[in-house]
């Protein structure tokens, strides 16, 4: 048995460049500790700074980029929720639970949940599913497959309503009619989000090393074995990143289902298009109540996700 | 024998990669399979892992024909390139991985990951992730995960290659030291032949998929098939159409039987060693050689940039090839 003299570590780089920790680093390399550990684990607890004279600390160059995104994140995205969140404050606490429990607000609020989780939870499985065929698999048309998922993306939304209703509307080429109904509003949803979940996951499975799966072959695993135990674990970011992105795009969509659902309120009539009816009939209080709402919905769906994703990745 | 290849070809379209390969590894040896780039060397170790399937020829393992076995049923323990460590697992969990798919008990893994791990010099790294060891570490890593299993061969693509000079020299004798302790037979690639020499009991070099020469690396770097071979090995340098290697030139300042006369035109002094360049006046004109003389020799003979003096092959050597 070799003793830990002999031990091959790594540890040639970083002295000078590391300089606090100079005074320690024998009793480290004594533990088997190589010293360039810092550098790539950044957890290890000792910040890497230039201790030399006439050179920028690197950490400086981030506050100049810390500054421009906090001013453009101000403008575009907090400035105007921030107006949103104060108009519907306007009404007090009693006002905004008002606005969204009246019978037709909570009606159009809960289809929109129930049919935005629907489609989230198939857009999970199939959003990946297709990730995995347009990346593992050879057919003829590939191509042309790859560059129609990003179609629903590129319509307009009401562009895509409009497909949908002369395909599936009361006179559908078809035969199917699913205008004015709730299922309607479903494949409307899964229409408009198809990209979400393919498109965060396929560079990811891209860029997943084949190797892993040989390494686990040549252990002895089976082919679903590896899925579940090597490749599942380093999809599942992606995967929740992009059902979240679905889930929050389908709370919020107005365009393709203005038109296939006919808003009939208490059926098919989902929040932001009863939103727009708020906004029309001059109840702009109501409809920041709502938007308040949505807006809260989707912010807890990220965070959950979030957190998800967190509790994964601390469980390795 | 534990792996014996007979008659393997393989091609990628139409570039034949692997041409008609034929190679035996004894049972607890130490193979060294060597080659410039491009040459095969991967793609002979995946087709015995069974991650590529050859186009014909037979590929046995411990006596079994392993051919048309997939990689779960080979027993056969690969180290890759690149380490190709499971990223979001812990460096016991990689260990235990091959352990774990053999639904063995959770106690005797964990004594047996135990046991790698302080093999590997690993010990005090279980907890951490992959992304959180040195490139040396996680290539022991992925070899500890592969000997977790009892494979009957070890296989290694590259071992040290990604890794800088000082580390793969140590890593190198450790190689070695490992294996006298665990005696599992052993396949690692390399392009270094300075490695292969000194790790290997047998070395086969592979080059253009064809191999060409296999045996003890002292056997084939005295009596090299070809002078692709003896090129390959080590320096040479040509004198008189012969191709011998800079050690055994001898630089005379008296002509003798076989001597052609020559101009010294560099010395370079490398510690012990002197690298000495002249030009040999030959029947066919002027030709630049050199040899590899220690201190002493340049010394006593008094070599200097300019002088006049007679070289030849040492006699007694045996292996030189004829090129012209
Ligand atoms: N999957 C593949 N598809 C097509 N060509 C391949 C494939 N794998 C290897 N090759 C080709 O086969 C030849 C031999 O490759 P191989 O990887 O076996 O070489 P090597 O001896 O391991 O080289 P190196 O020392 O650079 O790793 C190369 O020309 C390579 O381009
Ligand atoms: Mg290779």
């Amino acid at each position: 048995m070799a003793t830990s003299e002999t031990t091959p570590d790594v540890s040639a780089e970083g002295v000078s460049q590391d300089a606090p920790s100079a005074g320690t680093a024998p009793d480290e390399t004594a533990h088997d500790v190589p010293r360039d550990m810092t550098k790539r684990d950044g957890s290890a607890g000792r910040p890497r700074r230039f201790t030399g004279t006439g050179r920028w600390p690197v950490g400086d160059g981030t506050a100049i980029g810390l500054g421009t995104v906090t001013i453009f994140l101000s403008a575009v995205v907090l400035i105007p929720l921030g107006a949103v969140i104060w108009k519907s404050a306007e009404q007090g606490p009693g006002g905004f639970w008002d606005a969204i429990t009246t019978p037709d607000a909570w009606a159009a609020l809960k289809l929109t949940v129930i049919a935005s989780l629907f489609v989230a939870l198939v857009n999970l499985v199939m959003g990946t599913l297709i990730a995995w065929v347009l990346v593992r698999d050879s057919f003829p048309g590939k191509g042309v497959v790859d560059l129609l998922i990003d179609l629903p993306f590129a319509l307009p939304t009401i562009v895509a309503g409009l497909v949908l209703l002369t395909l599936y509307g009361t006179d559908s080429p078809v035969g199917i009619t699913l205008a004015y109904t709730r299922i309607g509003v479903v494949v409307a949803l899964l229409f408009v989000t198809l990209p979400f979940v393919v498109r965060t996951v396929q560079p990811v499975l891209l860029e997943l090393d084949k190797e892993m799966e040989q390494a686990a072959a040549s252990l002895g695993a089976g082919n679903w074995t590896i899925f579940r135990r090597i490749i599942l674990p380093n999809l599942v970011p992606a995967m929740l990143a992009g059902t979240a992105l679905a889930f929050t795009r389908a709370v919020a969509e107005f365009g393709s289902t203005v038109l296939i659902s006919g808003n009939v309120p208490f059926k098919t009539q989902v929040a932001a298009v009863h939103l727009f009816g708020q906004i029309e009939s001059d109840n702009t209080a109501a409809a920041a109540a709502i938007s308040t709402a949505l807006l809260t919905l989707s912010l807890l769906v990220l965070l959950a996700i979030d957190l998800l994703r967190r509790w994964g990745a601390r469980r390795g | 024998m534990a792996i014996e290849i007979r008659g393997v070809n393989k091609s990628f379209g139409d570039a034949a990669v692997l041409r008609d390969v034929s190679v035996d590894v004894t049972s607890g040896s130490l193979t060294a399979l060597l080659g410039p780039s491009g040459g095969g060397k991967s793609t002979l170790l995946r087709v015995i892992a069974g991650l590529e399937r050859p186009d014909s020829g037979q590929v046995v393992i411990s006596g079994r024909d392993a051919t048309r076995l997939p990689p779960q049923r080979r027993d056969v323990g690969f180290v890759f390139q690149h380490y190709a460590a499971f990223k979001h697992m812990t460096v016991f969990e990689n260990v235990a991985f091959g352990l774990r798919i053999r639904k063995r008990p959770k106690d005797e893994i964990k004594k047996r990951v135990g046991e790698l791990l302080d093999l590997v010099h690993l010990d005090q790294f279980a907890e951490r992730y992959p992304a959180q060891l040195s490139g040396g570490q996680r290539q022991r890593m992925a070899l500890a995960r592969a000997l977790a299993v009892d494979p009957e061969v070890l296989l290694l693509d590259e071992p040290f290659g990604a890794l800088d000079a000082q580390v793969r020299k140590e890593l190198r004798a450790w190689l070695r030291r490992l294996h006298d302790e665990v005696h599992v037979t052993t396949v690692f690639v390399t392009h270094d032949q300075e490695e292969a020499i000194e790790v290997a009991d047998t070395i086969v070099l592979l080059a253009d998929g064809v191999v060409q020469q296999q045996g003890a690396p002292a056997e084939i770097y005295d009596n090299p098939a070809s002078p692709f071979v003896m090129r390959f090995l080590g320096p040479v340098t040509e004198i008189d159409g012969r191709l011998i290697r800079p050690h055994d030139v001898e630089i005379r300042t008296e002509p003798g039987e076989g001597t052609s006369p020559a101009v010294i035109t560099r010395v370079v002094r490398l510690g012990f060693e002197v690298r000495v360049e002249f030009t040999v006046r030959g029947a066919e004109g002027e030709q630049a050689a050199w040899a590899q003389l220690t201190r002493e020799t340049v010394e006593r003979i008094a070599i200097e940039e300019g002088a006049e003096v007679h070289v030849r092959p040492r006699p007694a050597i045996k292996h030189s090839i004829q090129i012209a």
